[in-house]
């Protein structure tokens, strides 16, 4: 019953896929939106009953690889971790599922677009319910591949093109990283399943092996290499240049994928593997500075675009960067709690920002926006309520969620968890900022659209409002409502055993000072009141501030020059690496002396061979003469050896 | 030994001889108007001798004083010459009789051309097979020749001649080496020499050379091939496809029992030139093919191609050599009789055409006759599940068993370029621009032939195990001590 959340998707998807130009597009609509609907239900029951009356399970499936030492079987791992992110999945996705009907009504290719999107959903459900390494593996290179035909989906777009691209190699490199970190499991404990390697983890804790004369620490290195894989899926600074280049894609992919679930995949696999992280500190303290960083990074970019779903992409790689230094410092359910309650009210966002673009003729420049509250009310009052929850405003779900995650960093003690914290205020001040600067300079104010896209500019069709509402409701309420299960009271029979913690920094978290529990609200207030004034007051001090600071804020709108220093770095020397290899390499060394070189001796060899057949028959007697010479003549001597 | 005895071992050849001085007869009184009932006659001939080769007594008989024998090799290799020619009959009937070579004696010539092919596969003596040799070359020195008024017939008939004489010269003047180092011209004679005697004389050795080099000239192996392009091209295409099998499948028996019995214990000198004309001629065959331009040129290279092949078998040594050898005989017959069919059907304007180029976008104007091309050739070419990949296995797998790993090796290689020139035709047939479209109406005689072809070169795995259990049979006659 239950095996029917996971497989719903799948089976939708691959009869929009195979079906669909035949079905036409309302049928592969309706082939994939309703079972999502159903699934999602499912799933909903299914949180109540793992997570609430605890009825933990695995359902096994089949055997999948039965080679030698390495035995795998699929199976679907359900215990409250899954359930959590079973539930966000496909909620998220039957949302997006209902509002693409609405979104791509234009589009030509509808099949393939709902296709893609249960199969997304699919592959992602496929990850969460993992119960080994390679199952993971499968649906993280699922929801990789489907995230790459995502972002492409208007191939004739070059931009498109180049940004799937993008996405699939900077997450290969990450991916590299993740297998490698399979494969050391694999070598180390000798099996890849969770419960066996769980297991065997407090024996392999503080064991080294040499490695160019060092003494490495093995938990420590798999935990790091498997990290490089949350890295790149998730975004994190360095392996992070994909995700603002994603939002190519259509805008209900983004929501889905590039915010509310693919995303969180690297959050769900450390939280997943909490057992072999918390033997592995060191590992974590990486965690923790990547995601401090990342946080105040991605935060300062989120300051200067002027596309509106960049700076949401941003914002997603900040929020990301939140969860993974909450994981750094021991507080896993802040973390999947933040994960929750930031797929809700980020995919309120985008979904409100598709709104937007949907509804001004596919406009995403902010700058060309402003004074649509009176043109669109219910989108504008919506991205507000995401935007209240994504700053923390008190209530909203964020407010709980993030403020659980600064005091976690807070209560950890330790220098890096200082640095996390500090650097998570600073976000949560651009956070702020940057929310209201959206609003501003999208909904009040003097528009600065032309007249003609202005007139035109829209509310959209129901189709694309409710579900919205449904997301509203969860920015708005996801918090209050789980804050006790997640990281309150029940916390421990919530999580049951799917979450080590060695020690419990949530409830130290609740001990903090008063300070550092009200300091993110005061945050939080005053970027909305800086944005106020920046951009309703005086709406042309932005432009003298900029000038002000011009280098720095060069360096900031032009992202740190990452992907110009990785095209000076990595790409520019692959194509001259490529291209000296292709043309001297192949197509000089392989291609001259191998298949060209062959064929032109065979050729020439041909010529001469044929050449000896001149016509003339003393010529032909001759031959045979000879040829009867040598012979006697080999015979003899070979006779007498 | 009683003569009657000897004309029942002899029956099938009586019969055909007989037969053919019937034919000549009618032929003579009734004139060039009975010219198709005579090629029918001919092939009824052919099938009857098939008959009595396959009713003919069993296990091993001689006749004649031991000039003559008759054994299970003998009696498989017949079955494949005769159905090569009568196959090869038919092909001919309705392209003669279009193409104006009308005479009634076409057929009488194929018929004593056989006649001498079943005496050389029979002969048990230096002596008979000189006779049955002579016999089939002289009837096929005026088969190539049969088309008087054109220019490239005459010349290819007369080079033929020459070299076939010349041939036949080197030949007789090894066996009278043989014979005077030896005293005796009969097969076990020989055989029982050399079995006792570990050292052969020279004179032995360089009349064996001789020999070999006689027999090559039939089975047009380098060095000897010369004459095989100019013949196959200058002849009457039909003539080409009788050449092209059944001459082939006789001399390659001759050569294969020459070397085996009389001469068997002398296995490691004459292994060597085997070798090296087998070596030479897959060479040669795979390389000269690539430039040709004409598709009977192009066949010509091929079949002197396949005796390389053919020639590693014997060159093993083996039982299971000689049984490749059968088998490859086998297969070859079949894919060249289609090939063949399908080359006579390149007509264009009522002319023939042999242009590789002429055969350009035929997949679109007679799919048929195309699939059925590239079919002999990815079979020719060696590609499984078809016939010719069998035939070069077995081959293969003999050489590798008898340690022959060059000779393996360089045949698997020139495959591969042999590969080319064949998969070469289907590139212009399924992808060149397509030229004017081939005349309409193959002619059911041609139709035929190439629905069996392609069936038996298609199906032969199926077939398989019986013709492989009877080349093993016959195979194991030449190895009985």
């Amino acid at each position: 019953m239950i095996e029917l959340a996971i497989f719903l998707p799948l089976i939708g998807g691959v009869i929009a896929g195979v079906f669909g130009t035949r079905m036409g597009d309302r049928a592969s609509q309706l082939v994939t939106t309703v079972p999502m609907l159903i699934a999602a239900t499912l799933s909903c029951y299914l949180l109540w009953d793992v997570g609430l009356q605890g009825n933990e399970r695995t359902i096994q499936l089949f055997t999948w690889i039965d080679s030698g030492a390495l035995e795998l079987n699929w199976a679907l791992r359900f215990d409250t971790l899954t359930a959590v992110m079973v539930f966000v999945v496909n909620v998220v996705s039957s949302m997006v599922h209902v509002y693409s009907i609405g979104y791509m009504s234009h589009d030509a290719h509808k099949p393939r677009f709902m296709a893609y999107l249960s199969l997304f959903t699919f592959f992602m459900l496929s990850l969460v319910t993992a119960d080994n390494f390679v199952q993971m593996f499968f649906g993280w290179e699922g929801v990789g591949l489907m995230s790459y035909l995502l972002i492409g989906f208007w191939h004739d777009r070059p931009s498109a093109n180049a940004a799937a691209i993008k996405a699939f190699v900077v997450n290969r490199v990450g991916d590299f990283g993740f297998m490698l970190g399979i494969l050391g499991v694999f070598f180390v404990f000798g099996t890849l399943d969770f419960d066996a390697v769980f297991k065997a983890v407090p024996d392999v804790a503080g064991q080294s092996f040499e490695f160019l004369g060092m003494d490495v620490d093995i938990l420590t290195t798999i935990c790091l290499l498997l990290f490089i894989g949350a890295m790149g899926k998730s975004a994190q600074i360095g392996l992070h240049t994909w995700l603002p280049d994603a939002m190519e894609g259509p805008t209900p992919v983004s929501a889905l994928i590039h915010a509310a679930t693919m995303v969180t995949a690297g959050v769900f696999m450390v939280a997943r593997l909490s057992p072999m992280f918390e033997f592995a500190p060191i590992a974590l303290s990486v965690v923790v500075l990547i995601g401090g960083t990342t946080a105040f990074f991605a935060a300062t970019i989120g300051l200067t675009q002027h596309d509106i779903k960049r700076v949401i992409a941003y914002s997603t790689c900040s929020q990301l960067g939140y969860m993974f230094f909450a994981l750094g410092v021991g507080a896993y359910p802040a973390a999947i709690f933040h994960l929750m309650t930031h797929a809700f009210f980020k995919a309120l966002l985008f979904l409100g920002a598709g709104s937007v673009i949907h509804g001004m003729d596919d406009e995403q420049d902010m700058r060309k926006m402003g004074g649509l509250f009176s043109k669109m009310k219910v989108t504008a009052v919506l991205m507000w309520i995401g935007s209240l929850a994504l700053a923390g405003v008190p209530f909203f779900a964020g407010f709980y969620s993030k403020d659980m995650i600064l005091e976690s960093a807070f209560a950890a003690h330790t220098g890096l968890g200082m640095y996390a914290f500090w650097a998570g205020i600073a976000a949560a001040l651009m956070t702020a900022f940057y929310s209201w600067r959206l609003l501003f300079l999208t909904f009040h104010g003097r528009t600065r659209a032309d007249d003609h896209t202005f007139d035109h500019a829209h509310e959209s069709p129901p189709v694309m409002i409710a579900p919205l509402l449904v997301l509203a409701l969860g920015a708005v309420f996801s918090g209050y409502l789980a804050k006790e299960y997640f990281v309150g009271h029940d916390m421990n029979e919530f999580w049951g055993g799917s979450i080590l913690m060695l020690h419990n920094i949530i409830e130290e978290a609740h001990h903090v000072p008063f300070w550092v529990k009200k300091l993110p609200i005061l945050v939080g207030v005053i970027g909305i009141f800086a944005a106020f004034v920046m951009y309703i007051l005086k709406p042309n001090w932005p432009a003298a501030f900029v000038a002000r600071i011009r280098p720095v804020h060069t360096f900031v709108y032009n992202k740190w020059f990452f992907d110009e220093l990785y095209d000076r770095v990595f790409v520019r020397p692959s194509f001259v690496l490529g291209r000296g290899l292709w043309k001297s390499g192949d197509g000089a060394v392989i291609d001259g002396v191998g298949p060209d070189g062959i064929a032109a001796a065979t050729r020439n060899l041909a010529g001469r061979a044929s050449r000896l057949q001149s016509g003339f028959v003393y010529h032909y007697a001759f031959a045979m003469l000879i040829g009867l010479v040598l012979l006697a003549t080999w015979f003899l001597f070979g006779f007498f050896r | 030994m009683d003569i009657v005895s000897d004309i029942a071992v002899i029956r099938p050849e009586l019969f055909v001889a007989i037969a053919g001085m019937v034919m000549l007869m009618f032929g003579a009184f009734r004139g060039e108007s009975s010219t198709k009932f005579i090629y029918w006659l001919g092939v009824g001939v052919l099938v009857v001798a098939g008959v009595l080769v396959l009713a003919g007594p069993t296990g091993t008989s001689l006749a004649f004083n031991a000039q003559f024998v008759v054994d299970d090799f003998a009696v498989f290799v017949k079955v494949l010459l005769l159905i090569g020619a009568a196959l090869a009959l038919i092909l001919a009937m309705p392209f003669n009789l279009r193409e104006g070579i009308d005479q009634f004696e076409f057929p009488i010539l194929i018929i004593f051309a056989v006649l001498g092919m079943m005496m050389m596969v029979s002969a048990n003596d230096l002596m008979s097979l000189y006779l049955g040799i002579e016999l089939q070359s002289l009837s096929l020195y005026v088969v190539a020749a049969i088309r008087r008024d054109t220019l490239r017939s005459s010349e290819a008939g007369l080079k033929y001649f020459v070299l076939g004489a010349l041939s036949s010269g080197i030949l007789l003047y090894g066996m009278s080496l043989v014979y005077g180092f030896a005293g005796t011209t009969n097969f076990e004679g020989l055989a029982t020499l050399f079995a006792a005697d570990s050292e052969a004389s020279i004179g032995v050795v360089v009349g064996l050379v001789f020999i070999a080099a006689g027999l090559a000239f039939k089975v047009s192996a380098v060095p000897f091939h010369m004459w095989t392009p100019d013949v196959y091209e200058g002849a009457p295409t039909p003539v080409t496809a009788f050449f092209a099998v059944a001459p082939k499948i006789a001399a390659m028996a001759l050569f294969v029992r020459v070397m085996l019995e009389p001469f068997g214990a002398l296995v490691l000198e004459w292994q060597q030139v085997i070798w090296f004309i087998s070596l030479a001629s897959m060479l040669l065959g795979s390389f000269a093919a690539i430039v040709q331009t004409n598709i009977k040129r192009l066949m010509a290279y091929s079949s002197i191609g396949h005796m390389g092949f053919v020639l590693v078998g014997l060159a093993a040594g083996s039982e299971e050599g000689v049984t490749g050898i059968l088998v490859y005989l086998t297969i070859y017959l079949f894919m060249n009789i289609g090939t063949f069919a399908c080359i006579l059907a390149m007509r264009r304007g009522g002319r023939m055409v042999e242009d590789i180029d002429s055969l350009a976008g035929l997949s679109k104007t007679n799919p048929m006759l195309a699939g059925a091309l590239a079919l002999f050739m990815f079979s020719m070419a060696g590609i499984p599940p078809l016939g010719g990949f069998f035939a070069k296995l077995f081959v293969f797998r003999a050489a590798i068993n008898a340690e022959l790993y060059v000779l393996a090796v360089v045949g698997l290689l020139t495959s591969v370029v042999g590969a080319f020139y064949y998969l070469r035709i289907i590139k212009v047939m399924y992808f060149d621009e397509a030229a004017e479209p081939f005349d309409k109406g193959l002619g059911r005689e041609i139709t035929v032939l190439v629905t069996v072809t392609v069936i038996v070169t298609t199906f032969f795995f199926i077939g398989l195990a019986p013709v492989l259990s009877g080349a093993e049979a016959a195979a194991a006659v030449l190895f009985a001590v």
